[in-house]
């Protein structure tokens, strides 16, 4: 086995334990890098040198004993995170000669943990898109079948983490674009509470929705990051002042008599070999000894249009700073996907219309939120298929333009009302693609949820698949 | 026809923080290298977010307290979208229809009140400069605090609009929150004019608005010459057009800028980065008894506490500093029997600059100018008696009611001793001798 196939948590203890050097894992990820990524196109930009005189360092200080928590362990960082001195482009054009002169303060955290920027992956240009095709640097491919999507916006995240690129990677959800490539790719994404993990310095899609958060091989490394990067940020005035929670401590504990909540609006239009899987991974947490409890949700169409007005509204004013006076190039650069929802959101704040859309679209969002707290009087978390469907094949998004919004039905509800979510693969398709399902709890539960997600991944441990690429 | 102007007033103050309105940028930009005072918020970088200075946004709540505005206790922060290359983000954080401080009236000497109908907080923007063929830009003033007050309709002349920016001006130089200094662009002045006949109670229905005025003397011009022009055209039977005109210092006049065809929609949303504001009576009680003494009540208190006339108190009022000043000075001057009008003539005559003069210098100057020798009171008294003696006239004059004859009495006092003496004792001291 290679060093780039290990956990984060194995990673971090062979390495403490000096089984191997950071150098020796940064070259075995590199090496696999080289020969995977003509086939899956993950990364939009590749830090190689770099990477291994940094954890030349970091062994160096190893050896002189001194430590940090992730200390030489690289990372994928999605390319809408700025990174000091490295560019950052959001997957567009518009970007493309932008160095950011400062570090995201995820990106901040994570060094400062002893993190090393292997490389920036691939997404939907703006992370505008469930599928990176909208990426003007190329799809990225699905690790588990070429011929197919990696989910996105965090394609090339979710990507770099199936074909063991890397030992962990940072995406970005606002709505889906974490829990949704996971899903697709079969590894672990965690889409914590909104206001729990700072945005500053993640290029904004939707601000009230956007949620910086892990893509892992297994649930233990995404407790492990979040413990990292969570918590308040003076420079985010929307992050929570609650303290951070140590998460990897309480993923062991008990689930036996924990209520979980199903609904059946949650596996309507549902294929049916994910639907036998998702069910299959609720019996088997019921033989834990959960309590399994029917619950009935607001139809998660509805969030659908709530997030698309919400959603564009906020991206038609956070685009408005490429207006082609700094940053290079110019409003042309921008792609189709890009304009259209520039359109749709200059569209519906316009005098006149706010309150038949925006206005309206805030209301139903408080519905949905009422809603979930509804729910969790009766049940500790919610349990459903992540996406109805497996991943689609390379192509599916052309003429489609509320593609992603449809492949995202079953995520968006819960993104508007800012809980926190998380994938957990729970088996194939006959064609082999990953299947997973999405836990989902009250505000600030990550220790439930990654409780839950990891008892089951116990049970079930996937990760251990690797695709053949 | 007989016309009656329609104005209204939106004043942009710039607060003088240490930092700027949504980052910590320092906000003393004037006069600074170009772009130096910056940083990924105030440059709008992508990625970057804003977080509100507290100390501004108490500041301008300040405002509304002393404007006698309601503080409602819910507010927000509002995106103003809009292209300018000055704007770093595309959009301006404001406020739209949940300001911090709403409804309110200042009133005029001629007894005429003016609504205040909003007092909101934004950001400034950056600034063009036009060098040489390319326009530059320079972000030191991008999110510097500013505070919009917007009056209603109700000014009718230019000079009720200059009264009024006048008191605006003094109350936030109270306050300390501002330096309004017109000519370095802490306080931007927006009147809108329109006419409406006299006896029609509608307003108009268009409305001229004029920008870039930078001094009181330029908005009683611009608004003289709006009246005029638009006197002229509704007596032709036109209506004016509704626009943004600008005023032209040097030709004197405005100029049209922007018509209502081009008129922007700013599609304002409530900002998403930033959560709402809720206040608790508790708090607003705290930042309320922060309040100083403001100008008009001072202006009262002046008038009764030290017998002042209007005239002397307005003057000493005008200035907080000037102000602080006269109340020292007056502490000051008991011990030495210094009257509180006798400091007011001084200040006022003397022009005394209080940034230069202690008031315990001033009360020196006052004594050595009125100074009175303390003489020995056996030795005047001696004077006192001879003089009494050598003017018999004078003195049974005085027993008969003729006050003038203290002053014959007096003078010879006076120039016996041969030295400056408290008048006002040597005529108790007379009295008392004769």
């Amino acid at each position: 086995m290679n060093l780039n196939q290990l956990t984060l948590i194995e990673t971090k203890k062979g390495l403490e334990e000096k089984k191997f050097s950071s150098v020796e894992l940064v070259k075995d990820c590199l090496e696999q890098i080289k020969k995977v990524e003509p086939k899956i196109n993950a990364f939009v930009s590749l830090n190689e040198e770099g990477t291994l005189q940094w954890a030349e360092k970091a062994d160096e200080q190893r050896k002189n004993g001194n430590n940090l928590p992730l200390m030489g362990i690289p990372f994928s960082f999605k390319d809408n995170f700025c990174t000091k001195g490295v560019k950052t482009t959001a997957s567009s054009k518009v970007l493309d000669n932008f160095i950011p002169p400062y570090d995201a303060t995820v990106v901040e955290c994570l060094k400062k943990a002893g993190v090393l920027i292997i490389g920036k992956t691939n997404l939907d240009a703006w992370a505008h898109g469930s599928s990176t095709e909208t990426s003007d640097y190329g799809s990225t491919k699905n690790p588990w079948n070429i011929g197919h999507l990696p989910g996105g916006s965090s394609g090339g995240a979710a990507a770099s983490v199936a074909a063991d690129e890397i030992i962990a990677a940072i995406g970005s959800e606002t709505a889906g674009s974490i829990r949704q490539p996971a899903d697709w790719c079969g590894v672990v994404g965690l889409k914590p509470t909104y206001g729990r993990v700072s945005r500053y310095g993640v290029v904004a899609m939707a601000s009230s929705l956007d949620s910086p958060g892990p893509l892992t091989k297994t649930v233990e490394d995404a407790a492990l990051i979040l413990e990292i990067i969570a918590g308040n940020d003076p420079l985010d005035a929307t992050t929570s002042p609650k303290p951070a929670e140590k998460y990897s401590q309480g993923l062991n504990k008990s689930i036996k008599g924990l209520k979980i909540g199903v609904s059946d609006e949650y596996f309507k239009d549902v294929n049916p070999q994910v639907k036998e899987k998702v069910e299959a991974a609720i019996k088997l947490l019921e033989k834990e000894g959960c309590e399994i409890v029917k619950i009935k949700l607001f139809p998660p169409e509805y969030a659908i249009s709530v997030y698309t007005i919400l959603q564009r509204s906020e991206v038609s004013s956070n685009l408005a700073r490429y207006d082609g006076i700094r940053y290079g190039n110019d409003r042309t650069f921008f792609g189709e996907e890009a304009k259209r929802r520039i359109m749709l959101g200059t569209y519906a704040l316009s005098a006149g219309y706010y309150d038949q859309y925006y206005n309206k679209a805030q209301k139903v969002r408080t519905v949905i939120v009422n809603d979930f707290n509804a729910a969790f009087e009766k049940v500790d978390v919610i349990l459903a298929p992540t996406n109805p469907q497996t991943a689609l094949p390379v192509g599916a998004t052309k003429d489609n333009p509320m593609y992603g919004e449809k492949a995202d039905a079953l995520v968006e509800p819960s993104s508007i009302a800012g809980l926190p979510g998380i994938n957990v693969p729970c088996g194939f398709s006959n064609e082999g693609l990953p299947i997973g399902f999405q836990v989902i709890g009250p505000q600030f539960s990550e220790s439930l949820i990654l409780n839950v997600a990891h008892k089951y991944q116990m049970l079930n441990p996937l990760y251990k698949q690797k695709p053949n690429l | 026809m007989k016309l009656t102007p329609v104005i209204g007033l939106e004043v942009h103050v710039e607060l003088k923080t240490k930092s700027k309105m949504f980052c910590g940028c320092s906000a003393d930009y004037f006069g600074q290298k170009p772009n130096t005072h910056t940083c990924p918020v105030c440059l709008g970088l992508p990625g970057a977010l804003p977080v509100p200075n507290k100390t501004a946004i108490d500041w301008c709540v300040k405002i509304g307290m002393a404007l006698n505005c309601k503080i409602p206790l819910f507010s927000k922060f509002d995106r103003k979208n809009y292209f300018y290359p000055d704007l770093a983000k595309g959009y301006q954080i404001s406020q739209y229809d949940q300001p911090f401080c709403i409804n309110s009236s200042i009133e005029l000497k001629n007894g005429k009140k003016i609504g205040i109908r909003r007092v909101h907080m934004e950001e400034d923007t950056g600034k063009l400069i036009h060098e040489q063929g390319s326009s530059l830009i320079d972000f030191n003033r991008s999110g510097v605090p500013l505070v919009e007050i917007v009056t209603e309709p109700d000014f009718e002349s230019a000079d009720e609009v200059v009264e009024y920016l006048k008191k605006l001006q003094q109350i936030v130089r109270y306050l300390e929150v501002s330096d309004a200094d017109m000519e370095k662009g802490n306080m931007r002045l927006e009147p809108n004019i329109s006419l409406r006949e006299e006896d029609s109670k509608e307003l108009p229905k268009y409305k001229v608005e004029v920008k870039n005025i930078n001094s009181f003397r330029f908005v009683d011009k611009a608004i003289e010459f709006e009246i005029k022009r638009q006197t002229e055209e509704l007596e032709s039977g036109k209506t004016p057009t509704q626009e943004t005109r600008g005023w032209n210092e040097t030709k004197n006049q405005t100029i049209s800028q922007r018509s209502k065809e081009e008129a922007m929609d700013y599609r304002y949303f409530p900002e998403p980065d930033i959560p709402p504001i809720r206040w608790n009576q508790k708090y607003l009680g705290e930042l309320k008894s922060q309040l100083p003494e403001l100008p008009q009540k001072k202006f009262d208190r002046f008038q009764k506490e030290y017998q002042l006339n209007p005239y002397d108190a307005e003057i000493l009022t005008r200035e907080r500093s000037v102000a602080d000043f006269f109340v020292e000075a007056v502490e000051d001057g008991k011990k030495l029997e210094i009257s509180p009008k006798q400091i007011a003539n001084h200040i006022i005559n003397k022009k005394i600059d209080v940034e230069k003069v202690l008031p315990a210098e001033l009360i020196k100057t006052i004594v050595g100018a009125t100074q009175t020798i303390t003489m020995d009171q056996g030795e005047l008294e001696k004077i006192i008696d001879k003089v009494l003696l050598d003017n018999p006239k004078a003195v049974d004059d005085y027993k008969g009611g003729k006050e003038q004859a203290m002053n014959v009495l007096l003078g010879a006092v006076m120039k016996a001793a041969g030295q400056k003496l408290d008048t006002n004792k040597v005529k108790e001291k007379i009295k008392e001798r004769i």
